[in-house]
């Protein structure tokens, strides 16, 4: 089992969305992660979609998303050749006795501090998920108040380009 | 010219060369049934007694035709009703437009008056829907609804149109009729993989499914078959594409395929698989499943290569084009060892149909052959769903493609009657419906349509005051727990029943009677019913038992 990120241009139709989340649910293709955003073209959107499978799942998700009317590009962002990110918020205790350990941890994530309250802190991180997943690992015994999380966005080094019809 | 939404709407169903639609009117559609009645010179609209027989009908008018069915319902629960005809279309990838009434615009998603939200409803058993927002856009939203339906693996396409959007006014171009869009050409190197195996192999089996009617290839599937010396076996969804007594031609495989097919499958050491899917009713076990061959896979539809079964060459493409440049790349063989097994596996076969059918009860193997002698090469046949589709299946000497009419993905009891509309509206030729007293019980209510359009259906009835196939499985698999599958407490009487809806009744009680009878029925000029009872405890055999594999195929009643 492998995780992977698929990428995919839509067209910005009405239901899109939900077209490309039903074909997971329908098939039983779980989703780890899934965002949607614009994109450079105003009539289209991205969605990055992050899953765990073997490789027949992954075809068999990639093929099936190719017949959906809408969609008009559907790309695996291979690791080696992408640059994956994800955006946490994470509000942790403050304490006295906290405190300092979150911020050494913050300082070493590289992160930062994006709240302060007499009771709580906020910290952003932005990285691959290995590296959330680190982050959150370690602040956890602290008391995790609230988390929430973007879900991978990814794209690809050079000059690939997710729209084929997209050239220098 | 300017015209309203609901004009549009008809005037571009006529431009794409619609000639009849099925439906039922409402209201959110008033106007455009008020544009087809302004129109009724140029289309032709059914109307029939529910909006699931529309919806089954315009499908079964597509199987017939092979053009694109066409049904109208308002919304709401007419919207609802076309559910399962979409659905049974979808799994059997038949050209379908459906289109649907809606509130206006300004009254969507207040939870009006026989509102629902049909576009979300059909999302997962439509190629694709449309919610019409705008009058501009309505006339080139049906013509890309049809592009759809019909192109590539087809498939049925949902057009929902706001009330206000029928009435609103906008200027309407015809166009030509659309095209299909050309699937792609399978890739050289895989036909040359594919040639390479076939030349390797020894027993060679061609497996193909549906995908060889829509794609219309069969006489390129034949002269494969010929040229390599090798047997044909098919999925239910496949027949009809080669004549019943093609001297290569095994018939149906699977669940309660041929022995012969089923068997010449399983030894095998390569499956040529056209246009199937590998369902689990063909397959069984897929651990298990064709265990000593490799498998070569030719499919329209990319996402079918290795969706069920891992084959060891896919190539996706027009189904056509691949197997005439195959035909080309491959040598002329001859396999006479593995041809001869394959002789003896259907004499093993005829054998034990001769146990199974040396009777004289009025068994559903004498009743169809005998409605068989009063057909033509041409007559569409019908079924519903359960065991006398199965016997139908078995039994049926098809002659002429697409004369086969069946759902078979969805198993959508209550398809037959509407279909044999659709087929008799598409033909015009007497259409033969196969039913059960359960799958005719479902949408018996279509009797009214069939004799208010005076349609030449001869509807045979299979009466067996039980759901055969259920019992089937609850005898074999329930210890006989009939639950729920015992229909003696009803008191229909289908010869009242015929005179209630206008139409003439026959009953066959034993087979003394069925010649004689069958001459009488099928010498009326309109629609006819004829009611065979036939026992409660005949069986569908042979049955690979669900999930189960060769070895366990069941080929006799252990108590019989």
């Amino acid at each position: 089992m492998e995780r992977y990120v698929i990428a995919i241009l839509v067209e910005d139709q009405p239901g899109i969305l939900t077209r490309v989340s039903s074909m997971f649910n329908r098939r039983g293709f779980n989703i780890d992660s899934l965002t949607v955003s614009a994109t450079e073209d105003k009539g289209f959107s991205r969605i990055t979609i992050s899953l765990t499978g073997d490789e027949s799942v992954r075809t068999q998700i990639v093929r099936q998303l190719r017949k959906l009317y809408n969609v008009k590009e559907v790309k695996v962002m291979e690791r080696e050749k992408s640059v994956y990110r994800e955006l946490a918020l994470i509000k942790l205790r403050n304490s006295p006795s906290t405190r300092q350990e979150i911020l050494s941890a913050v300082d070493i994530f590289r992160s930062k501090i994006v709240d302060f309250s007499p009771n709580t802190l906020c910290v952003e991180i932005t990285g691959e998920t290995s590296k959330i997943e680190a982050f959150i690992a370690l602040v956890e015994p602290l008391g995790i108040l609230e988390m929430c999380r973007t879900g991978i966005v990814g794209i690809e080094r050079g000059c690939s380009f997710l729209n084929s019809e997209t050239s220098l | 010219m300017i015209l309203s939404g609901a004009d549009i709407v008809v005037e571009t169903l006529i431009e794409q060369g619609v000639k009849t639609v099925f439906g039922y009117p409402g209201g959110q559609v008033i106007n455009l049934y008020d544009s087809i009645y302004t129109r009724r010179d140029r289309i032709e609209h059914v109307l029939t007694a529910h909006e699931q027989g529309a919806s089954h009908a315009a499908d079964g008018y597509a199987r017939a035709s092979g053009e694109v069915g066409v049904v109208i319902a308002t919304s709401g629960p007419g919207a609802t009703n076309l559910v399962t005809g979409i659905a049974t279309a979808h799994l059997d990838s038949i050209p379908l437009v459906a289109i649907t009434g809606n509130v206006p615009n300004s009254l969507i998603g207040k939870d009006s008056f026989q509102e629902v939200d049909i576009t979300g409803i059909t999302l997962p058993i439509t190629k694709h829907n449309f919610l019409v927002k705008n009058v501009e856009k309505l006339a080139d939203t049906i013509r890309e609804a049809f592009v759809i339906a019909k192109s590539g693996r087809p498939g049925p396409v949902l057009v929902d149109i706001p009330k206000d959007v029928q009435v609103a006014k906008c200027p309407y171009q015809p166009c030509p009729v659309v095209e299909k869009k050309p699937l792609k050409s399978a890739k050289e190197n895989q036909l040359a993989l594919a040639a390479k195996m076939i030349t390797e192999s020894e027993k060679p089996y061609i497996y193909y499914g549906g995908g060889v009617i829509s794609a219309d290839a069969s006489t390129e599937m034949i002269a494969l078959a010929d040229k390599i010396d090798a047997p044909i076996g098919c999925t239910m969804m496949g027949l009809s594409a080669i004549p019943t007594n093609h001297p290569r031609f095994l018939g149906m495989e699977g669940m309660h395929g041929h022995y012969a097919s089923s068997v010449g499958q399983d030894e095998a050491d390569l499956i040529i698989t056209i246009g199937a899917r590998f369902s689990d009713r063909a397959t069984g076990n897929v651990a298990k499943y064709a265990r000593r061959a490799k498998i070569i896979h030719i499919d329209g539809d990319r996402a079918e290569l290795c969706k069920n079964i891992n084959a060891d060459l896919g190539i996706s493409g027009d189904i056509k084009d691949a197997l005439t440049r195959l035909i080309d790349l491959v040598m002329e063989t001859k396999h006479d060892a593995w041809m001869s097994r394959i002789e003896e596996l259907k004499l093993t076969e005829a054998a034990q149909f001769r146990k199974v059918t040396a009777t004289d009860r009025l068994t559903p193997y004498a009743l169809i052959t005998e409605t068989a002698k009063h057909t033509a090469a041409d007559t569409p046949v019908v079924t519903d769903v359960g065991q006398h589709q199965m016997w139908v299946a078995q039994f049926y000497p098809f002659r002429k493609n697409r004369t086969f009419i069946s759902s078979g993905g969805l198993g959508t009891m209550g398809f037959g009657l509407g279909a044999a509309i659709g087929a008799a509206k598409a033909t015009g030729k007497r259409t033969v419906l196969f039913t059960g007293d359960g799958s005719f019980g479902m949408n018996l209510n279509e009797l009214a349509t069939v004799t208010a359009e005076n349609l030449p259906v001869t509807i045979v009835i299979m009466n067996n005051h039980v759901l055969g196939m259920v019992r089937q499985w609850q005898t074999l698999f329930f210890q006989q727990h009939y639950s729920n599958t015992d229909l003696h407490c009803r008191k229909t009487d289908f010869m009242k029943l015929a005179d209630a809806f206008g139409l003439p009744g026959y009953r066959i009680s034993d087979l003394s009677e069925l010649s004689s009878v069958m001459d009488k029925a099928f010498a009326e000029d309109g629609p006819v019913l004829v009611e065979c009872l036939i026992d409660q405890d005949e069986f569908v055999l042979p049955m690979l038992p669900p999930g189960g594999c060769i070895e366990d195929i069941i080929t006799e009643r252990g108590d019989a």
